[in-house]
């Protein structure tokens, strides 16, 4: 048994409820208990949606137990194909419905429906959300995809393309999906389907019919990706265009695949990303501390961006699925920090907090992380809540996703000039802690700036206890000694900094064997990690 | 399936008024698992801590169900069940006991743990009865362990609360035999409203009053057959029956919902303990014509409206009757996932006849009839609130009317506003 009060993933029937709602002319029967509808709201609030997700739940109570389980789910069978006249039903079971051991494939078959039938085995004990969507979209392809379409002689039609992997619930699949149809559009190459999102059964009958694939979410579009890959020759694309690199990259790839000018998308599509970044107001962020967790796609893919394309230093970097972890090994061990596979939050909590980040790339989850921490932070990679699935458009791929990379990354950093006047002012009233830093409202402490005259300011700061934040200014090491003076002094770096100038401190003294750390340690190791 | 068709029910009270037609169906069911009881029962309980014993899924759904609360140190959390745990169940019994052991170093302040069990803890019989006696024992004197179900196949919704509370019940104090009469106070209320009850019970004379889920484990009251049961909630039939169990007497009254509501409510249990009705109407009077200005507000807006309530929390019923006598709105159907007819008979008596009242669900048919109907406001769930309103209906959330302060005096006006601000909204909207 697993203690967990915060899940990254929900169970794998959840994956393939992404899979169905996002396709239409499926529907999805799931073997289930009363209560596992809370999963529709998932799709109706969170992506707000405007019709129920594709599925009817058999709704088993204790008293059908043992007697006709098998029989519920035959009438819900034929109760939702009369009711919603599918193309194609996807039928399995929930967790609970793993251990009753009724067959949703068996009745199904025995039931001869009359249209295909997608028998689902989704290991709810050992596997999660990405890995159910992905399996469920490769059964999709795998039962439907008709052997005989191939493409067509390429005599004088345009190349054509298969975009694989984006789903329902997925972060910022929709506008990623608009932004890659963009770069082929300016390549000339046409989409023949995209799916699941968006796809109808008779899209993945004809997915034979392109000349390549082009796998943006791996977690979802590898597996039948691979196996298009194997059955119907079709190639498939390694790179996924997060960034202005990997999206140049990516350009060139399709373009070699599609044996055209890569030229087009290249020079029409520039992203302002590179000159904001050249711009000398980006200067500050030469260097901050990143740490970056996610899926492991979005975060490689965020690393890569960081390091590259910020000036950032890539301080952790992790993922929640294990199934695409080497990716995360990898990466980890070009920016030389030990990767971090986990699906326990507190365990990311704690390699936050050891990393000490100026900044935190992460989920919802280390969104909150963040916050308590008192550390800016902006979200990369799902899980995410109702925010992150925004009314604007608003991607992540592209040239245009870059644009919205650097915003939102910059954003919850204090802006370079703003640092400066910062430093500068620290003892400025309006500048000190007690004033509260507005522009981080939301991750400070709200305190009443009172206006101090001059005559009535104290000469010098005077240290009040209860100013202290516990754990992030004192306290975790009870063995150092900070003179008042030194305490005193660390207390007017600025609150976003002054947690990794305690403990850059109090390593040095401990290394330099100082007993007491006074004004002259303090400044001592200042000068020791400057950069 | 059972046909479209109204049945009348076999046991009908003897004596009564004919028990009115109740529509029964058994189909799909768009409703909570009992589980999602422990979000505002955490709140309520201060010293609490609620362990499920599920899946992945049931940690998916309190994390789902809690929004942003999950992340300010909650007191609940999931051991999920891992496929090696399906192995063997001795090996799941221990299991569960490092689990707890770790829990409760790492949350010392716990006094009460409850084990709660789910559709796979149920389903693979493990045995979590057993699994609170040995670990009661095990941690006695610094934490009780205590153990419900919450699962999908046994509870609805609120129906977690009634398990959670009935399970408190056998460890409840007895009360002495010659004790003076008590009033318990049933059902989990905010702190905020809890008082202003137990300010009104004060000035009306009843002074000894015990309130079941107490703020803390050593609060749990007495019981006894000095004991007068006041249910503040529709949905604890279970934990009714466990106190009468215990001797204590059911105070039958409606549900405190709204000026009249409140009023009848406070009024039965002044009969209940020969309260002079004088000094009664003085005390209930200011706070009932505050309601009832606070209700004026709303009146307009509401009055002839056509609402529909799906079924979710067994609230629908007394809030369906306080929107009709006391707002003049219209009910169309009543749906309710269980009808308790003893303890809802004074609300139900109130409905309109020509209210449509219905047990259980078959949530395609129901959403025809809603189609057909096609109700000024409808009441439901989430994952059917959005597509209802793309189909032009209007609607109102029924989670937030098990959330939110809605009991008594002071809150009748926030309450009619919970229906009124959908129909408000619509009418401003020019998009």
């Amino acid at each position: 048994m697993q203690l967990s009060v915060w899940t990254y993933e929900g169970p794998p029937h959840v994956g393939a409820m992404r899979v169905a709602t996002a396709m239409r002319g499926v529907h999805y029967l799931l073997h289930a208990p009363q209560g596992d509808t809370y999963a529709d709201l998932l799709f109706t609030m969170i992506e707000r949606r405007n019709a129920r997700p594709p599925v009817t739940y058999t709704t088993f109570q204790a008293r059908d137990l043992g007697k006709d389980t098998a029989d519920l789910f035959q009438r819900a069978a034929r109760d939702a194909y009369a009711r919603f006249d599918p193309q194609v039903m996807l039928v399995g079971s929930s967790c609970t419905a793993e251990l009753i051991q009724d067959d949703p494939a068996g009745m199904a078959e025995a039931m001869r429906l009359p249209c295909p039938v997608v028998p689902l085995e989704l290991p709810s004990y050992s596997r999660k959300e990405n890995w159910g969507a992905g399996e469920t979209f490769y059964q999709i392809v795998r039962h439907l995809a008709d052997r005989d379409v191939r493409p067509t002689a390429r005599d004088g039609r345009k190349p054509l393309v298969n975009i694989l992997g984006p789903a329902a619930l997925g972060f910022r699949h929709r506008d990623d999906v608009r932004e890659v149809r963009g770069i082929l559009n300016r390549l000339g190459i046409d989409v023949n389907c995209v799916a699941p999102l968006g796809a109808s059964p008779a899209d993945i009958a004809r997915i034979g019919a392109a000349d390549f694939n082009i796998v943006l979410y791996p977690e979802i579009g590898d597996s039948a990706a691979r196996w298009l890959e194997r059955e119907f020759k079709q190639p498939r694309t390694k790179t996924v265009p997060l960034g202005v690199g990997a999206t140049r990259e990516f350009i060139a790839e399709v373009a070699a695949l599609a044996g055209v000018d890569p030229e087009p998308a290249r020079a029409d599509g520039e992203s302002r990303m590179p000159w904001w970044s050249r711009s000398v107001d980006s200067t500050y962020l030469t260097g901050k501390r990143v740490f970056v967790f996610g899926d492991a796609t979005h975060a490689v893919a965020a690393a890569r961006v960081a390091h590259e394309e910020l000036g950032f230093k890539v301080v952790g970097l992790g993922c929640y699925n294990r199934e695409f972890a080497r990716e995360v090994r990898d990466a980890a061990r070009a920016y030389g920090v030990e990767p971090l596979i986990t699906d326990d939050h507190l365990e990311v909590e704690d390699a936050i907090a050891a990393a000490a980040p100026e900044l935190v790339l992460g989920t919802q989850m280390e969104r909150h992380i963040a916050k308590r921490q008192g550390v800016p932070c902006a979200v990369i990679s799902a899980p995410v809540h109702v925010q992150d699935f925004p009314a604007r458009h608003s991607p992540q791929m592209g040239f245009e996703g870059a644009n919205v990379l650097f915003d939102t990354w910059a954003h919850p950093l204090v802006m370079g000039l703003e640092e400066h006047l910062l430093t500068m002012f620290r003892e400025d009233f309006e500048f000190s802690d007690d004033a509260g830093a507005s522009h981080l409202a939301a991750h400070s402490p709200s305190r009443h700036a009172e206006p101090v005259s001059a005559s009535s300011a104290p000469t010098a700061p005077t240290f009040q206890e209860e100013d202290w934040t516990p754990g992030q200014v004192r306290g975790d090491d009870e063995d150092t000694l900070w003179t008042a003076e030194a305490e005193a002094e660390l207390k007017k770096i600025p609150f976003f900094v002054r947690g990794k100038a305690k403990r850059n401190t109090e390593t040095y003294a401990s290394e330099q064997g100082r007993a007491a750390i006074d004004l002259e340690t303090l400044y001592d190791a200042k000068a020791h990690y400057a950069r | 399936m059972k046909a479209d068709a109204f049945s009348l029910p076999a046991d009908s009270g003897c004596g009564a008024p004919p028990e009115r037609e109740v529509l029964r169906e058994r189909g799909q069911r768009e409703v909570f698992c009992g589980l999602t009881g422990i979000v505002w029962l955490h709140r309520k309980m201060q010293d609490a801590f609620f362990l499920v014993v599920g899946s992945r899924t049931c940690a998916h759904l309190l994390q789902s169900a809690a929004g942003v609360m999950i992340f300010a140190e909650p007191r609940f959390a999931t051991a999920i069940i891992e496929e090696r745990d399906l192995a063997g169940m001795a090996d799941c019994h221990e299991e569960l006991d490092r689990v707890v052991d770790r829990l409760l170093a790492r949350r010392p302040e716990i006094r009460q743990l409850f084990l709660v069990g789910s559709c796979p803890s149920e389903v693979i019989k493990l045995d979590l009865g057993k699994a609170a006696e040995r670990l009661g024992a095990k941690h006695a004197g610094q934490v009780r362990i205590l153990n419900y179900s919450g699962s999908g196949i046994e509870t609805t919704f609120t129906e977690g609360e009634d398990a959670c509370l009935a399970s408190l019940v056998p460890v409840m104090p007895a009360s002495a035999p010659d004790a003076a009469p008590q009033l318990l106070l049933v059902g989990s209320l905010p702190d905020i409203v809890e008082d202003q009850f137990l300010r009104l019970f004060a000035q009306l004379g009843i002074e000894n009053v015990g309130v079941l889920p107490a703020r803390t484990a050593d609060g749990l009251p007495a019981i006894g057959p000095n004991t007068r049961i006041l249910l503040a909630q529709p949905f604890l039939g279970e934990t009714a029956q466990a106190l009468e169990g215990r001797g204590g007497q059911r105070i039958d009254a409606p549900f405190p919902f709204g000026a009249e509501g409140t009023t009848a409510w406070l009024k039965a249990a002044v009969q209940a303990f020969g309260i002079d009705e004088m000094h009664a109407s003085a005390v209930i009077a200011p706070g009932r014509e505050r309601a009832k200005r606070a209700l004026e507000h709303h009146r307009e807006k509401l009055a002839g409206k056509r609402i529909s309530f799906l079924p979710d929390s067994q609230l629908e019923v007394p809030l369906a009757r306080f929107l009709a006598t006391e707002l003049g709105m219209e009910p169309v159907e009543v749906g309710t996932p269980y009808l308790n007819r003893k303890l809802v008979a004074r609300d139900l008596d109130q409905l309109p006849e020509t209210t449509r009242i219905s047990e259980g669900q078959d949530v395609d048919r129901q959403l025809d009839r809603v189609r057909a109907d096609r109700p000024d406001l409808t009441v439901c769930g989430l994952g059917l609130a959005n597509p209802l309103e793309a189909e032009g209906l209007s609607t109102k959330w029924a989670i937030e009317l098990v959330f939110s302060p809605i009991h008594g005096f002071e809150q009748a006006g926030d309450l009619a506003e919970l229906f009124a601000r959908p129909l408000r909204r619509r009418d401003v909207l020019q998009v």
